[in-house]
């Protein structure tokens, strides 16, 4: 049955070449578009290096700190994460490390500007970078607030030229700096991972920011398993009504919670000012959806036209099955695994082209660093999404095709 | 797999029942505004191998009257009987298997999908069946051969004469075996020598696997050969 209704589906695309070429482009774009969208979330919401344990990692990257008459929202101080983050049960690893703060370093007195994070050893441990040269530095290097970096491979071009880096000194915002390791560019939507210079975070001009309880770090989790997600969190909420609170006339209680990333970008998204909920993400991916369907209908409504148009050219067909025993169900069934096909071969058509986009996307430099990539993921939600597409548009125009009157239908007409 | 068991029993010729049974079936449509009959009052009974002629001018309802018993057209009065069992009541879904193993269709513009080659659509009737790929193809390739058309399975009908398709089409028409075959002027658009090869194949089917044939004819000649000619004039039976 499928290879009869692959073979009618390969002729009716013949028949009609410029409709199928229409046809195949609109889909193409359509599914071009999604894949790059999909592309995106996936460099942003998969596991990919250096982030290899994201699937089982929580952040704690933003919190509120609320009193009657005031609230602090950003991201926690290091004395909260120090103090009330660790040991943590089943979190196997846990790293506390700065959000990016750009340095200036001067090289023949040009001015070159870099993102630092200052981190723990931890850090090299959980995120997985690729090691070029060197090394990261260690626990020792952290308690004595050793001055040593790991720059990433651009940035040491930028600041060393041709010189090797290991070794080597330079500047970074008034405090010298020595390289031990240099690492691959990391990409932008990395968020934890992403920076151009790591530093131990003892090298902080000041000791201030060891009791802060909000502002300038976040922490990463490292759980054995995802299923334990919530087990840490409700363990974490159960730590905040007993955070010492520095600064107690204007602030009373801690509000926010280990999330993944998915909950991270969802509450970036939404806006969500309730630290204390977690953030919903059904309705994020529900928004997506939505929004891939709207941006989907026109092109299928499109579509749905053509082949209405169309239909007066099987008519024929559509009697003689009927008489010859197909019940309404198998010619629906049949007319849309029919536009189902085309528009797999639409939405792989669509796949080449965002392949092709992608890589200007990343050649670009519009995203830093950016390393978006087709991979069996994208390519899954590709071919699903031109699978819905196919049945989008194909649904109405079937069960209108499958309803025709055979009677009607095998009247008269030379065949 | 039960089905095909019964098929094969079903190839050697019994003559024993009723094949068709129409009891008061009429037929009338109605639009807006006008009525037509298409059919009124008429008692029709096929036996089990018989072939039969429908004549009558045009207009007096012979396509109506064989799309009823060939279950693709609904009665709006009276009751049919396939084979015993009456098809009153019965939803699309429970006639489009009855379709498939009882009736097999010829139409006088053949019909034929001009987009698969020969051998395809000799096989559609048995898509709707759940038979292997292979067996099919074989039964596909007997039906070809019982009309002489074997050399031709791998052609497109665009390629064939008028008589080549229609034979095309008889050999979709018995491919799944079914105990009636429907032709509606079969030979309307072929010239008289090919219209003769065609009856002759009819008869032989009907001799040889007891097939029941109702076919609708313009041609007194070709009648005259078939076992009773039924006659329709205004949507009544007139003998
Ligand atoms: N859908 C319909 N709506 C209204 N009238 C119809 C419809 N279908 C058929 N009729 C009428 O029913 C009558 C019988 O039609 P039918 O096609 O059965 O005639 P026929 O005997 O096969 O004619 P011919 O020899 O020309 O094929 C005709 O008067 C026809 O106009
Ligand atoms: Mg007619």
């Amino acid at each position: 049955m499928w290879i009869h209704v692959f073979k009618i589906a390969y002729k009716v695309l013949l028949r009609r070449k410029f409709f199928t070429f229409v046809s195949l482009f609109g889909t193409g774009l359509t599914i071009l578009v999604l894949v790059v969208v999909a592309a995106m979330l996936d460099d942003l919401l998969a596991p990919r290096a250096p982030e290899v344990h994201l699937d089982r990692t929580l952040q704690v990257s933003r919190m509120a700190m609320r009193g009657e008459q005031r609230e602090w929202t950003g991201s926690p101080g290091f004395g909260f994460l120090d103090r009330y983050c660790r040991d943590l049960p089943h979190v196997t690893t846990m790293s506390i490390f700065t959000v990016g703060q750009d340095v200036a370093t001067f090289v023949a007195g040009e001015k070159i500007v870099s993102q630092l994070r200052r981190t723990d050893a931890a850090y090299w441990r959980i995120l997985d970078f690729d090691f070029l040269d060197g090394r990261p530095f260690g626990e020792s290097e952290v308690t004595d607030g050793a001055p040593v970096a790991v720059l990433t491979s651009s940035a040491a071009r930028r600041i060393f030229r041709d010189r090797d880096p290991v070794g080597a000194s330079f500047d970074a915002g008034g405090q010298t700096l020595r390289v031990i390791g240099v690492v691959r560019d990391v990409p932008f939507f990395r968020s934890s991972a992403y920076a151009d210079i790591w530093a131990p975070y003892t090298t902080a001009a000041t000791e201030d920011y060891r009791t802060r309880l909000m502002g300038g770090f976040q922490a990463l989790l490292l759980v054995d398993s995802r299923a334990r997600f919530d087990e840490i969190r409700a363990e974490f909420a159960s730590r905040l009504p007993h955070v010492e609170m520095t600064d107690p006339e204007h602030y009373d209680r801690m509000d926010g919670g280990p999330w993944t990333r998915l909950e991270e970008v969802a509450s970036e998204v939404a806006g969500t000012s309730d630290e204390s909920e977690r953030p919903r993400t059904g309705w994020f991916l529900g928004a997506l959806g939505l929004l891939a369907l709207l941006f989907m209908l026109l092109p299928a409504i499109n579509l749905v036209n053509m082949t209405m148009s169309r239909i007066f050219e099987r008519v024929s067909e559509i009697g003689v099955r009927k008489a010859f025993g197909a019940s309404t169900g198998q010619l629906v069934a049949q007319f849309v695994m029919e536009n189902v096909l085309l528009s797999v071969v639409g939405g792989l058509i669509g796949l080449g082209l965002a392949f092709w986009v992608l890589h200007l996307i990343n050649a670009s430099g519009w995203i830093p660093n950016a390393d978006l990539v087709v991979n069996y993921r994208v390519v899954s939600y590709g071919l699903l999404l031109s699978m819905f597409f196919g049945v989008l548009s194909g649904a109405y125009p079937a069960w209108r095709m499958a309803r025709l009157d055979p009677v009607q239908s095998l009247r008269g007409g030379e065949r | 797999m039960n089905e095909t068991l019964v098929l094969e029993n079903r190839s050697a010729p019994v003559r024993t029942g009723t094949a068709v049974r129409l009891t008061g079936v009429a037929k009338v449509h109605r639009t807006d505004r006008i009525e037509t009959v298409a059919l009124s009052e008429v008692h029709l009974e096929v036996g089990e191998g018989e072939f039969l002629s429908v004549m009558g001018p045009s207009g007096s309802g012979k396509s109506t009257l064989l799309n009823i018993v060939g279950l693709l057209d609904r009665p709006t009065e009276g009751t049919v009987e396939i084979a015993g069992q009456a098809m009153n009541g019965l939803s699309d879904r429970e006639l489009a298997p009855l379709r498939n193993r009882e009736i097999g269709f010829v139409f006088q513009t053949f019909h034929l999908i001009q987009d698969l080659r020969v051998r395809d659509n000799v096989e559609i009737p048995l898509l709707y069946r759940r038979l292997p790929r292979g067996e099919r193809r074989a039964l596909a390739e007997a039906a070809l051969e019982r009309v002489g058309l074997s050399a031709r399975m791998g052609h497109f009908p665009a390629q064939l004469s008028g008589g080549q398709r229609q034979r095309v089409a008889i050999a979709r028409a018995i491919v799944g075996r079914p105990r009636i075959l429907l032709a509606d002027e079969p030979t309307g658009n072929l010239d008289s020598r090919m219209g003769d090869e065609i009856i002759a194949i009819l008869e032989e089917l009907n001799r040889e696997a007891g097939t029941t044939i109702v076919m609708v004819t313009h041609d007194a000649r070709l009648a005259e050969r078939t076992n009773r000619i039924v006659r329709l004039f205004d949507g009544r039976q007139v003998q």
